[in-house]
């Protein structure tokens, strides 16, 4: 065992830990007959939207608008996604079918 | 046990699909990152999330603090947090089983046990066994196979990553469509802009997260919550 294998080890273990403790979380805390509380349900109900929409902000952080592409590539291929996904409701189709084109414009056209 | 193992197949065969396709588009992008299938295999065995394996692609070569990363693993599944709510007391009582119907407790595998009608002739808590594990098995399966096939594969990969950015476009919009308010959405569509404006690229996904919770916990009287769900009853 080296340090390269250190470093990514240790990251896998923490992200294994916190996910699992998101998971565990509600049965440590309200296996009995407690109750959750208002703000943690409330708080629940609103984040995930919340943080989805962070996380496709995420994605395209690294886009700069100002030299050639431009982001169209990402553009294109995003606005097929959810045009796809709101004609056909279809998660295979709508992330392998914008998956291929974004292929096909970084590859070939852009 | 045959029937058993037949319904549970039928029933998680689209999550299959789904999860052999994002399984594998993950695996070719961690053999890109420099990871080989082993690490593909030991990620979705102790990891076992969609969105949070491909985040963690990125951050495996180290640089994000551990606080940081802590933030930001317990944000993106925070969501989580709230399915096992449903599920308290039968995962309880399947003992040691529970345990991995616990770890196991995906989007995709929430969904189903909370939808499966199961017949009244089989066991109900082998067929929650019997999904949970088959729903891993794809995802172990896709993981692993992209790695490999990531290392012999002919053909330019460049961009195959759009995948995640694609995963999260989708379940915006499902979002979009399963919510009444789109406060949340919004909320966190701007904090993230005004973030990534104010503190750059590599520094804006953890105060884009505590604004949007500031800014929900402000709100959250203004904003109209679904009436909770009678489901897994």
């Amino acid at each position: 065992m080296n340090s390269e294998w250190i470093t990514p080890l240790l990251v896998v273990a923490v992200v294994a830990l916190c996910t699992f403790f998101t998971r565990v979380l509600p049965f440590a805390f309200f296996g009995g007959e407690k109750k959750v509380p208002e703000i943690i349900k409330t708080l629940g109900e609103l984040l995930p939207p919340a943080v989805i929409a962070i996380l496709v902000i995420y994605c395209v952080k690294n886009i700069d608008f100002f030299v050639t592409p431009h982001g169209f590539p990402e553009l294109i291929a995003i606005g097929l996604v959810a045009l796809l996904h709101i004609w056909k409701r279809n998660n295979l189709l709508s992330i392998g079918g914008g998956t291929v084109v974004y292929m096909i414009l970084v590859q070939m056209v852009f | 046990m045959k029937k058993i193992i037949k319904y549970a197949v039928t029933q998680t065969l689209p999550v299959m699909f789904g999860y052999l396709f994002m399984g594998i588009a993950f695996g070719i992008l961690l053999e890109q990152a420099g990871y080989g299938w082993l690490w593909a295999l030991f990620i979705s065995l102790t990891v076992y999330a969609g969105s949070m394996q491909f985040v963690l692609v990125g951050l495996l070569g180290g640089g994000m603090g551990v606080f940081s990363l802590v933030l930001l693993t317990l944000s993106v599944q925070s969501r989580h947090m709230f399915y096992g709510l449903s599920f308290i007391e039968k995962f309880k009582a399947m003992g040691k089983a529970g345990w991995y119907m616990i770890f196991s407790l995906t989007d995709e595998t929430y969904s189903l046990l909370c939808g499966m009608k199961i017949p009244e002739n089989l066991n109900k808590k082998k067929v929650f066994i019997a999904v949970a594990i088959l729903d891993q098995g794809y995802w172990v399966i896709g993981c692993t196979l992209g790695a490999l096939l990531g290392g012999i594969i002919g053909f330019d990969t460049t961009g195959i990553d759009f995948a995640m950015t694609a995963l999260f476009v989708v379940i915006f919009i499902e979002q979009w469509y399963g919510f009444k308010s789109h406060l949340p959405a919004l909320i966190g569509m701007g904090s993230a802009i005004i973030c990534l404006i104010m503190f750059g690229a590599e520094s804006f996904i953890l105060p884009a997260l505590i604004l949007t919770v500031g800014v929900l916990l402000i709100l959250k009287n203004k904003i109209p919550i679904d009436e909770p769900q009678e489901v897994c009853k």
